[in-house]
């Protein structure tokens, strides 16, 4: 179930999608993915992203993030610790994921992506009644 | 020409060196991580260039609130400081993943060349710092004109 963003296999599977998109040069964001009772948080950071470019989509199950970056050069590189690339990053996302309540933030290069489950996928607490 | 693109060369090679004594070793230029806990490297990752009047700093800071954010000058260092606040543990959550960094840090950039302190501006967006410094009078090349006599 929820195991499908766990799975080793979302590497594999999914890194030969990336590479027939070479030779376009990528960057792979760093992600936390955090499930509780409710939902699947996942936080990634996209320094540079532009906020109105970050494109969010799921389909058959895999949620895909693709996001160009702002770049500003100037002047003459001294040196370098990063390049620009745009940010792609593929994730098999569980079922009980309810693809219309999505939500997303960006705020100061970080991604928040709240994929809440569906009411079904919910653990309930049933109540026993002690009957007197 | 060719000798100051050779010292440019030798600077960078330089500042390379010193990374990989730090115990860098693997650099990885496709990657924009910031405080990664399984990486040596030192955080946040920057990028210099300079024309003639200037020097431009990009780092990468991402998820950190700008009010946290230090920026200091000395002649020509240039530090960046500032924390990277971990968000609250829930109760009964499950991690999946868990590749982004939290915490405090600080890190001293050696610049190329002296700067003017007064006139360097500080700018965030998206998670990018960029600092551009002037570099005084006395650091800038000088055009002197040739007299026909």
């Amino acid at each position: 179930m929820a195991n499908g963003i766990t799975a080793q296999n979302e590497e594999r599977s999914l890194q030969t999608g990336e590479e027939t998109r070479a030779p376009e040069k990528f960057l792979r964001p760093a992600v936390n993915i955090i499930e509780d009772e409710s939902e699947l948080l996942l936080t990634a950071d996209l320094p540079g992203a532009l906020k109105d470019n970050i494109e969010i989509h799921v389909d058959q199950g895999i949620l895909t993030i693709n996001a160009p970056v702002s770049v500003q050069t100037t002047g003459r590189p001294l040196y370098r610790e990063f390049e620009w690339a745009p940010y792609y990053r593929q994730f098999q996302i569980p079922e009980v994921i309810d693809q219309g309540q999505m939500k997303a933030e960006f705020r100061n290069g970080l991604l928040t992506l709240h994929l809440p489950k569906r009411e079904a996928a919910k653990p309930r607490r049933v109540e026993i009644s002690v009957a007197s | 020409m060719a000798s100051w693109s050779l010292f440019n060369e030798l600077e960078s090679l330089r500042r390379e060196i010193d990374e990989a004594f730090r115990g860098v070793g693997f650099a990885r230029p496709l990657a924009t991580t910031f405080l990664s806990p399984t990486s040596a490297r030192r955080f946040p990752l920057i990028n210099l260039s300079e024309d003639e009047g200037q020097v431009y700093l990009e780092a990468l800071v991402p998820g950190v609130d700008p009010n946290q954010l230090d920026v200091s000058l000395l002649r020509d260092t240039v530090t960046i400081a500032g924390e990277r606040k971990a968000p609250g543990e829930r109760q009964g959550e499950l991690v999946h993943r868990k590749e982004l960094g939290f915490g405090k840090f600080s890190r001293t950039i050696d610049l190329p060349t002296e700067i003017d302190p007064s006139r360097t501006s500080a700018d965030f967006r998206d998670g990018v710092l960029r600092i551009s410094m002037a570099k005084p009078e006395h650091a800038q090349p000088k055009k002197i004109e040739v007299k026909i006599s």
